[in-house]
């Protein structure tokens, strides 16, 4: 498996990269304005490297925009039922901050991340929209992307599956079948009950994490002011103790920079991994909502069955010419029944494994992320330090002065 | 209070280099002061073997009152606290103070709620504080070593006023605030606090003072039972009559008789003496120099005074600026160790639910790793808070600064009214002499004289002559006041070097301190970091 790297430039991950085995990186990068007004976008570079037999070449640059990457994602969450599809960075709200430096970089690290996990997972590196996404010219891109928008989206048979499904929660709501069916697995109930709790602290953390980053740009900014303010009386002062105030401004002002780096790199290397994470949560929950329609339309169809065989020993005894018919209903029901238990537990199955990769990779992401907040912390505290020791020996020998 | 001011003690602690300030955590009774010699620089880390012994000679050793020690947080093993905070004078002042033969301590303590004696003109009575005043000196003005009295608000109001009569020219520190409003809006007992500590803080400027330290009115003050001797400059009414039935009398010619005690009142300052018809003459003098074509005859010459003026300026309008940006330092260091801590307890929760919920061995391991990181948050945030309190002490020479521009503003504006009272004086002579030309002159073309215009005459002559010897005395003060701004320049320019070295120096050493213990903590968890970070 391929560790995912969150790399401040985007570039590739260089773990595993065995020229022997079969190998796929690819890496999301160069953030460019394209258009203008309100049609404005930003596109990416998206870079891959690989072997992989049905891709082009070794290496293969194509440009996206956030809208395909959306495409993907829904695409995956479409076909691989079961599997935790990897979250994406959310639509941005605030028009004003969709440009500025600091959303773009985040964005372009998690869209980087995004596709790196999906090129890392076992099942969904096959999948065919990866391919095209990776290696389609823009023109195909464009058109693939927009068949898929809304409705659209949908196949004819799930269009039937759509309007059964309301038929059914209505008739149930008639009949006063307001539960909905659900799976009675205490373990799945533990693991979902988990998951909410998980998602809660995660969440909390996240927005101390990001509380912390604010606050460290607040006293970068107020030591900043602070230095300035220092040199002004420097100079007003003059002499010895002038000097020792304007250096001791410059030296606050210098500590004001590293303070504002440590910002960003708290921002980049802790904040937002908590905050991917809380959607990698938010995306398992999506899968939980698949995971209980196909169980309930497990079920209802088992009923359905059900009914049927006796509506059929009913026809049976009355010899009735609609037993034909119901016979053949009924042959229908059942493959369905078994397509759709199928459905169930394969997506069971997948779960199940799919729990055990997310808390390897969720460890080893959170590990990192923590092992970045202690290292921006202590080499933060050490800057400073330094930086204000440094200045101790001129004031000692202005003071002997 | 009282134990405090005696201990005075220096607390090696060998055990570890790498930590700056040596406390002892235990004993919370007494007080530690900082003392940088030379022979615990061995002790300290480099960066503290190198604090100097400086030059000057404020001889005010004082110690901080308990209640700073229970606001710094000590709860880590070995860790070490800056005790070396001083109320009223630098850090750097204090070896000297120590090694140094006379000293004056003053404190103030023991708030109590006193009844107004009758005879005052509110029916019921009216209460107030009053509070102990303990001193102890070895300087040959008292009389004793150690003695206290009570005093009350009032008495410091007219100590300070007196202070500012009889030390014309000079720095004097500001008393505090009647601020009479806050006092209502806040709490009895924070008030009463925050007054206690106002009070002492203003004493204790004033025992620093060289010069001030040993005044009459201070001793005064400090041993001197039962009420404050009543000022001059409160018996308003007697001051107002003198004044409107001598001058005229010395102008108009009256009684000669005037004494030398009147021509030294003359050299009072006009406001301050209530003197309606003095404050008439010289607000016509003063707007007669803005205004007037004729340039007054003694002008404010010096160019070194008026450049220093010049330059205050600019370093009170700097320093207030410095003062603001300081605040807004302290509140966003304060901020950020709030957040650090919650994001620790966050921290905490989350890694104590992964420790619970763990289905695999990896998971736990790892979570008793991020553990250390929480702990080491939360503890940094307390740090932080640390951290704080004792940038507020330093930065507080700061605010303290901004009051002793207030001081030498004061001084400046003593030194303006001498010179205008020396400028009315020398206008009177003028017109006076002119009246008696004139009169001369008239009187002359008459033969024999003219009894009325000679009697008026010898009048005149007897004012001049009183209005001379004012006047002589008014120059005598003026350029005693000159002489007492540059002394006190000279003096003020020294501390002021001092105290802001020092400051800063402890403002470096304090983030040097801090940061140090938050980079042990930080780099203990990345050991724990990089041993357990394998891949799976």
């Amino acid at each position: 498996m391929i560790a995912t790297q969150r790399s401040g430039t985007g570039s590739m991950s260089p773990s595993s990269r065995s020229p022997s085995g079969p190998y796929l990186t690819v890496s999301v990068s160069d953030p460019a304005k394209m258009g203008s007004g309100v049609q404005a976008y930003i596109s990416y570079k998206v870079i891959t490297k690989t072997n992989f037999p049905e891709y082009e070449g070794p290496e293969k640059i194509v440009i996206r925009r956030y809208s395909d990457f959306v495409w993907l994602k829904d695409r995956l969450f479409e076909k691989y039922k079961g599997v935790f599809i990897p979250p994406l960075p959310e639509k941005s709200t605030v028009e004003k901050f969709r440009f500025s430096a600091e959303f773009i970089e985040m964005r372009r690290q998690a869209l980087h991340v995004f596709v790196n996990r999906i090129a890392a997972h076992r099942e969904l590196q096959q999948s065919e929209d990866l391919r095209i996404f990776l290696q389609a010219d823009e023109q195909t891109m464009e058109r693939a992307r927009s068949q898929e928008t809304g409705i659209f989206k949908k196949k004819p048979t799930d269009f039937m599956q759509i309007f059964k499904d309301v038929q059914s929660k209505v008739s149930d709501v008639v009949l006063g079948k307001e539960k909905p069916v659900e799976e009675s697995n205490p373990e799945y109930e533990k693991l979902k009950k988990y998951l909410f709790q998980l998602e809660d602290h995660l969440a909390e953390t996240q927005k101390h994490a990001y509380r912390l980053v604010k606050r460290h740009r607040e006293l970068g900014q107020s030591l900043s002011d602070f230095g300035k303010a220092f040199k002004l009386l420097g100079d007003c002062e003059g002499n010895g103790l002038g000097k020792a105030f304007s250096e001791f401004g410059a030296k606050s002002q210098i500590l004001a920079i590293k303070l504002q780096r440590e910002a960003q790199h708290l921002l980049m290397n802790f904040e937002e991994p908590l905050k991917d994470y809380v959607r990698a949560v938010q995306s398992i929950k999506a899968t939980m909502t698949e995971r209980a329609n196909a169980f309930r339309h497990h079920c209802e169809l088992a009923e359905a069955i059900k009914f049927k065989e006796i509506d059929m020993n009913k026809l049976r005894l009355t010899r009735s010419e609609k037993l034909m018919e119901a016979e053949h209903e009924y042959e229908q029901l059942k493959a369905d029944g078994v397509e759709a238990t199928g459905k169930f537990e394969r997506i069971v199955r997948t779960m199940n494994e799919e729990i055990v990769r997310f808390q390897e990779q969720k460890t080893l992401d959170m590990g990192l992320a923590f092992h970045e907040f202690a290292k921006g912390q202590a080499s933060l505290a050490n800057g400073i330090a330094d930086g204000w020791r440094s200045l101790l020996p001129k004031l000692e020998s202005l003071s002997s002065s | 209070m009282m134990e405090q001011m005696e201990s005075l003690t220096l607390n090696d602690d060998p055990s570890n280099g790498s930590k700056p300030y040596f406390d002892d955590p235990l004993s919370s009774s007494s007080q530690f002061v900082e003392i940088p010699t030379d022979d615990a620089g061995d002790l300290r880390s480099p960066l503290q073997k190198q604090t100097p012994i400086p030059s000057h000679n404020s001889i005010n050793s004082i110690l901080e009152p308990p209640s700073y020690a229970e606001a710094v947080f000590r709860s880590f093993d070995s860790d070490q606290v800056d005790a070396s905070d001083i109320n009223g004078h630098d850090h750097a002042g204090l070896e000297s103070r120590s090694f140094s033969s006379d000293f004056l301590r003053i404190s103030v303590s023991d708030p109590l709620k006193e009844q107004e004696v009758s005879g005052s003109l509110v029916p019921g009575g009216s209460s107030y504080f009053s509070y102990l005043i303990t001193t102890f000196t070895n300087l040959p003005e008292f009389n004793g070593t150690e003695f206290n009295v009570r005093r009350r608000f009032r008495d410091v109001v007219a100590l300070s006023d007196r202070l500012a009569e009889s030390y014309r020219g000079f720095f004097i520190p500001v008393r505090p605030d009647k601020s009479v409003v806050e006092g209502q809006v806040m709490q009895k007992t924070e008030f009463v606090e925050q007054r206690r500590a106002a009070l002492e803080k203003y004493l204790r400027q004033l025992a620093a003072h060289p010069v001030l330290r040993k005044s009459e009115e201070l001793r005064v003050f400090l041993e001197s039972h039962g009420k404050m001797p009543l000022m001059r400059t409160t018996d308003v009414a007697s001051r107002m009559l003198d004044g409107a039935v001598k001058l005229p009398k010395q102008l108009l010619g009256g009684e000669s008789g005037v004494g030398a005690a009147d021509v030294s009142e003359v050299s009072q300052p006009a406001k301050g003496g209530m003197d309606l018809l003095r404050i008439f003459k010289e607000l016509r003098q003063s707007v007669a120099n803005d205004w007037g074509g004729a340039k007054p005859a003694v002008v404010e010459e010096d160019k070194d005074f008026l450049e220093r003026k010049e330059k205050l300026q600019n370093f009170e309008h700097q320093l207030s600026s410095v003062s603001q940006q300081a605040e807004s330092l302290v509140n966003a260091q304060q901020e950020i160790g709030e957040t650090m801590g919650q994001l620790g307890l966050a921290f905490v929760k989350l890694t104590k639910f992964e420790t619970e919920e763990a289905t695999y061995d990896y998971q736990r391991t790892r979570a008793a790793d991020m553990k250390n990181v929480a702990t080491a948050a939360v503890k940094a945030s307390r740090l932080y808070r640390e951290l704080n309190s004792q940038t507020v002490k330093h930065l507080d020479k700061l605010h303290e600064y901004l009051g002793v521009v207030l001081a030498v503003n004061n001084a400046f504006s003593d030194r303006s009214s001498a010179l205008l009272t020396v400028q009315t004086l020398l206008s009177d002579l003028t017109s006076l002499n002119s009246r008696i030309e004139k009169l001369e002159a008239a009187s002359s073309k008459i033969f024999g004289g003219d009894r009325s215009r000679i009697q008026k005459i010898e009048e005149l002559r007897e004012t001049v002559r009183v209005t001379e010897a004012a006047k002589n005395c008014a120059v005598r003060e003026y350029e005693g006041i000159k002489e007492s701004n540059k002394n006190e320049f000279e003096r003020l320019d020294q501390e002021r070097h001092d105290d802001f070295l020092s400051m800063l120096k402890g403002f470096i050493v304090n983030q040097n301190r801090n940061q140090g213990l938050v980079i042990r903590y930080q780099s203990l968890k990345i050991r724990n970091r990089n041993r357990n970070h394998t891949p799976l």
